[in-house]
């Protein structure tokens, strides 16, 4: 079994928003790297988490798994979990395992941004 | 869990061949025999977000000590035994094409009706392989099962020795199952079921394993919006459709009259 081919960079957009750029695979081994970057996301009390998918290369049901685990945690800090950048292969897998649901999808990261400043 | 014997297609992601196609409404095309077909056909399928009680993360894992397969090798013997596994109370029936992504695979079950009874009340459902590769597969719920959620099926390397690992990230789908879960029994019957599972996979390899398992709450919150799952209790539906067999039966001597 691989370890994790993931890395994640946290960027401040703003007061409410931060963006986590994806880069890599989704697997069970991403775990802990995708919860680093909430915790830096979190830093200065974003209310806004905007996952960027555009490089993402690799996902199966464990990762999906890890996502939703995420979108408890940030339910449960009163935040909004957003995404966008996503191919439509993954689109349909978020349609498929229904996280579309509870992750708001958006094509590009200035649609994103002005949900989460709207 | 990334690794595979067979060539994704040209321009797709290397997952692409894994998941299933999304599906508003699952689809019956075989029934194998033996199978009762009820309480599939036409549900949507619901993940951990959609159920109506608390979200549990459940994993079971047992060391193959000894075992020199490799994971891919353990996980073709897994899904071509997935029914022998089963403790006997738990019948599944796969399709002749075996575990593959969107594939249904027909689970007719029985629960205790009280704490520590018997299981005795039957439950005709089943289950819509969301995901699958060589070293593992995950199983995605419809409406009226017990849990809304997935359970992920894999087997991975530690120390150089396999290790085969269910993992369960489920709520109960409806009140009537969460009282199943929470009162009657039905969470320590599923903990055995996985237990036995893993077992009997040891036991395959020559291997008497020693199951660990470890239990999170992740949202411990009532989902309220979600009661409306009850109409499709596929519990009560079971119960329902084999109290009326007899009607069926007369029905269909009518018409043959």
């Amino acid at each position: 079994m691989s370890k994790a081919n993931v890395t994640m960079n946290v960027r401040k957009l703003s007061d409410r928003a931060s963006v986590v750029d994806i880069h890599g695979e989704i697997n069970a081994y991403a775990e802990d790297v995708l919860m680093d970057a909430y915790t830096q996301a979190n830093v200065g009390g974003a209310h806004d988490i905007i996952l960027n998918f555009g490089g993402l290369e690799y996902m199966n049901s464990s990762g999906i798994g890890l996502l939703v685990t995420l979108l408890i945690r940030v339910n449960r800090q009163k935040q909004r979990l957003l995404a966008f950048g996503l191919s439509e292969h993954y689109r349909h897998i978020f349609e498929l395992t229904r996280l579309n649901e509870a992750i708001r999808m958006y094509d590009t990261e200035a649609e994103a941004l002005a949900a989460a400043n709207g | 869990m990334t690794t595979s014997s067979t060539q994704p297609d040209e321009g797709k992601p290397r997952d692409a061949a894994y998941w299933a196609q999304p599906v508003s409404k699952l689809k019956v095309s075989d029934v194998p025999a033996g199978a009762i077909n009820l309480n599939v056909a036409g549900r949507q399928v619901v993940g951990p977000l959609q159920g109506f009680g608390p979200l549990w993360q459940k994993t079971f894992r047992v060391r193959l000590s000894g075992v020199t397969a490799t994971p891919a090798e353990v996980m073709r013997v897994w899904k071509e035994n997935f029914p022998k596994f089963q403790p006997p109370e738990n019948r599944f029936y796969p399709p002749m094409t075996g575990i593959q992504p969107g594939a249904v695979v027909f689970i007719n079950g029985k629960v205790p009706p009280w704490p520590g009874g018997p299981a005795i009340l039957p439950i005709a459902s089943g289950v819509m392989i969301l995901y699958s590769d060589d070293e593992s597969f995950t199983v995605m719920t419809p409406q009226g099962f017990p849990e809304a959620g997935w359970n992920t099926f894999s087997v991975y390397e530690e120390d150089g020795c396999p290790v085969a690992q269910v993992q369960t990230m489920a709520r109960a789908n409806d009140p009537i199952y969460e009282v199943w879960f929470r009162f009657l029994g039905s969470s320590k019957q599923q903990d055995r079921t996985w237990s036995h599972v893993l077992t009997s996979l040891a036991a395959h390899f020559g291997v008497q394993g020693q199951v660990q398992m470890h239990k999170v709450c992740l949202d411990p919150r009532l989902q309220w919006p979600e009661v409306k799952n009850l109409w499709y209790n596929a519990g009560a539906r079971t119960v329902f459709y084999l109290l009326a067999a007899p009607l069926r039966w007369v029905g269909r001597l009518f018409r043959r009259r």
